[in-house]
């Protein structure tokens, strides 16, 4: 008998019940269906953070306030640190370094904008006129504020393309320039809209003085002017920041530095360890399903006693016996596995949507999944299927 | 000078449950050539299905010998039996005697599936002993849906398909009227006057009279070992 062979008896088989056969097939479908899910959105996430990150460019640095490993991968979350020493001073001490090719200094908040009648809030940034090179912008229409509107604390304002979208309607880019909209109460000037992003930039001075109110910074961008000199600035800035403030051991330093790629990998780290945590989970469903499985196969076997006597009597071998109780139970879970990778996608792909992150199915994940459904079938069918294997054809023949 | 298909020489079957031993078979010896129709009979307790076992390469004896075809296979494997039942034997069962819900030929063929015979020939084979047994036009029904007869006629069409050296049928009437049994044991008398040898099991004496010979069993033991004349 060949492999085709053997699993249309499978099917056969798993036809005569096919109620209980879908029963027992759902367990390894909702396994497999989490895990696809999950892994899904974990990936489209991670490239979403990762591709937002990345327009920063390989050679940006980030100063943030809040205490900090000198491996850079600490003092996460700078932004809603409450430390206050990270100040202008600091900025142009690290402007007038070397290697720097230019910084900005950072500070934002969540307001809301209005114009005309619709309003969105949005997370609102001060910065130098540098920033705009500094996060690579690409333009649909206008430009970033210059040098004079930072230091006249202009009400100059950058918005993103979503948020003209969302306050002036879709394809309004082309003639937002010049018309105004309120921040927090105070008219803007619009000057610039940048594609694929849904913030927007004010001077930092208008930021500190109008907006936010506060000297101290959030963060510092510093572009360095080659990638490879990357570790050598961060050090520098550094042994630069704490003589600033006054600081003798590194334990105690109050600010940390990371490059944007050390940022992309930190949360790539972070979101591969929650998607390996939630696919754990999930794979224990798939642990039960296999239990499911073995059972309903022993419960199978003992139904088909006489059969097997039978089978043996016409001149089935005990391997015969054992391949073929097998197959019907990766049969089983191989088809679970296919309808879970099927429903999996559908759901990431509507969950995605939702979330408006990209929708990522990776050939990998799927061939795991089938990998791990047959393996299922197997580590829990064996043990039904030699227990057939073993039964004496008198002793089957006989059974009632 | 006839053939000898089944040589039994002494054997007897011990069956130990704990520290109990109980001798099922305590020397039995006989020779069945080519082309008979025996039939084997005895009281419940007599031996009778333990004799039956050994002769359908089910069972081994535990001391004697037991040759098929010449070949001693009183102490064969598992699989070596298996591959015997598949070859040399073919069986019809008193009940259960197919598999359920599924079609009349495929129940035919499965034997074959068990040897290595490409599909096609499987196919022939099924439908020429399909229509010995007259069901030709009945191939694609499944098992549950025919009547008592028709189940025994497929069970003797696959007990015929690999053409083995004995038919081995196990009460095969018990579960029949007495009309359709009759129908079932004129199948059998033609297919030994083919040539087919047949051994039947059985404790009524209507059935054992379409043999040509009768072993009685009686406790373990063979009783009287009849020819019969016609």
């Amino acid at each position: 008998m060949d492999l085709q062979e053997l699993i249309s008896l499978a099917f056969e088989a798993l036809k005569r019940n096919i109620v209980r056969t879908l029963l027992t097939m759902l367990g390894i479908i909702i396994g497999i269906a989490s895990v696809i899910t999950i892994i899904s959105l974990g990936e489209g996430s991670t490239q979403s953070i990762v591709s937002q990150i990345s327009a920063f460019g390989a050679n940006v640095l980030t100063v943030s306030p809040g205490k900090s490993q000198r491996t850079g991968h600490g003092g996460g979350g700078g932004t809603t640190s409450t430390v206050t020493t990270l100040t202008s001073d600091d900025a142009e001490a690290v402007d007038k370094l070397y290697e720097v090719e230019t910084v900005s200094r950072i500070m934002s908040k969540t307001f809301t904008i209005t114009a005309n009648s619709e309003s969105s809030s949005v997370q609102v940034t001060g910065a130098d006129a540098s920033y705009g090179e500094i996060q690579g912008n690409k333009y649909l229409s206008g430009s970033f504020f210059d040098e004079g509107d930072v230091i006249g604390a202009s009400k100059d304002i950058v918005l993103g393309d979503q948020v003209v979208e969302d306050l002036f309607g879709e394809g309004a880019e082309q003639f937002v320039i010049g018309e105004t909209v309120r921040v927090d109460g105070r008219v803007f000037q619009v000057v610039g809209v940048v594609s694929d992003n849904s913030g927007a930039v004010v001077p930092i001075t208008t930021a500190q003085g109008f907006l936010i109110g506060q000297t101290h910074l959030d963060s510092i961008s510093v572009a360095v002017i080659d990638v490879e000199l990357i570790d050598k600035v961060t050090e520098d800035i550094e042994i630069l920041l704490m003589d600033n403030h006054g600081i003798d051991d590194p334990e105690l330093i109050d600010f940390g530095v990371r490059s944007s790629q050390a940022f992309v990998e930190t949360i790539s780290s972070v979101t591969g360890t929650l998607t390996a945590l939630l696919s754990g989970i999930a794979a224990i469903s798939l642990l039960v399903g296999g239990i499911g499985i073995m059972n309903i196969m022993l419960v199978t076997v003992t139904e088909r006693t006489k059969e097997i006597g039978l089978l043996k009597a016409v001149g089935a071998k005990n391997q015969s016996i054992l391949v073929q109780f097998l197959i019907e139970a990766v049969v089983l879970t191989f088809s679970g596995g296919f309808v879970g990778i099927v429903l999996g996608a559908g759901l990431a792909f509507v969950a995605s949507n939702m979330m408006s992150i990209p929708f990522v199915i990776r050939l990998s994940s799927v061939l795991l999944s089938f990998g791990v459904s047959v393996g299922v079938g197997i580590l829990f069918g064996y043990y039904p299927a030699k227990k057939a294997a073993k039964l004496s054809p008198i002793d089957a023949l006989r059974y009632e | 000078m006839a053939t000898k298909l089944i040589q039994l020489q002494n054997v007897t079957k011990t069956y130990v449950t704990g520290p109990v031993k109980y001798q099922a078979l305590r020397g039995i010896s006989f020779t069945i050539n080519k082309g008979e129709f025996v039939a084997i009979m005895g009281a419940s307790g007599s031996g009778k299905s333990t004799l039956m076992n050994i002769l359908g390469a089910l069972d081994i004896p535990t001391t004697g010998k037991y040759k098929l075809n010449k070949k001693d296979i009183s102490s064969f494997s598992d699989d070596d039996l298996a591959q015997i039942r598949n070859k040399e034997i073919g069986f019809v069962f008193q009940s259960f005697n197919l598999l359920p819900r599924t079609t009349v030929l495929k129940n035919v063929e499965r034997p074959v599936m068990y040897s290595n015979v490409n599909k096609k020939d499987r196919y022939k084979r099924a439908m020429e002993k399909l229509e010995m047994v007259g069901l030709a036009d009945k191939t694609n029904n499944l098992s549950n849906h025919l009547s008592g007869g028709q189940i025994q006629r497929v069970a003797i069409a696959r007990a015929l398909v690999m053409n083995p050296s004995l038919i081995l049928a196990d009460e095969p009437t018990g579960n029949l009227d007495s009309k359709t049994a009759k129908e079932i044991m004129d199948i059998l008398g033609s297919l030994n006057k083919q040539g087919v040898t047949i051994i039947l099991i059985t404790h009524e004496d209507d059935l054992a009279k379409y043999a040509k010979r009768i072993i009685r069993l009686h406790d373990g033991l063979i009783a009287t070992d009849k020819k019969i004349k016609k």
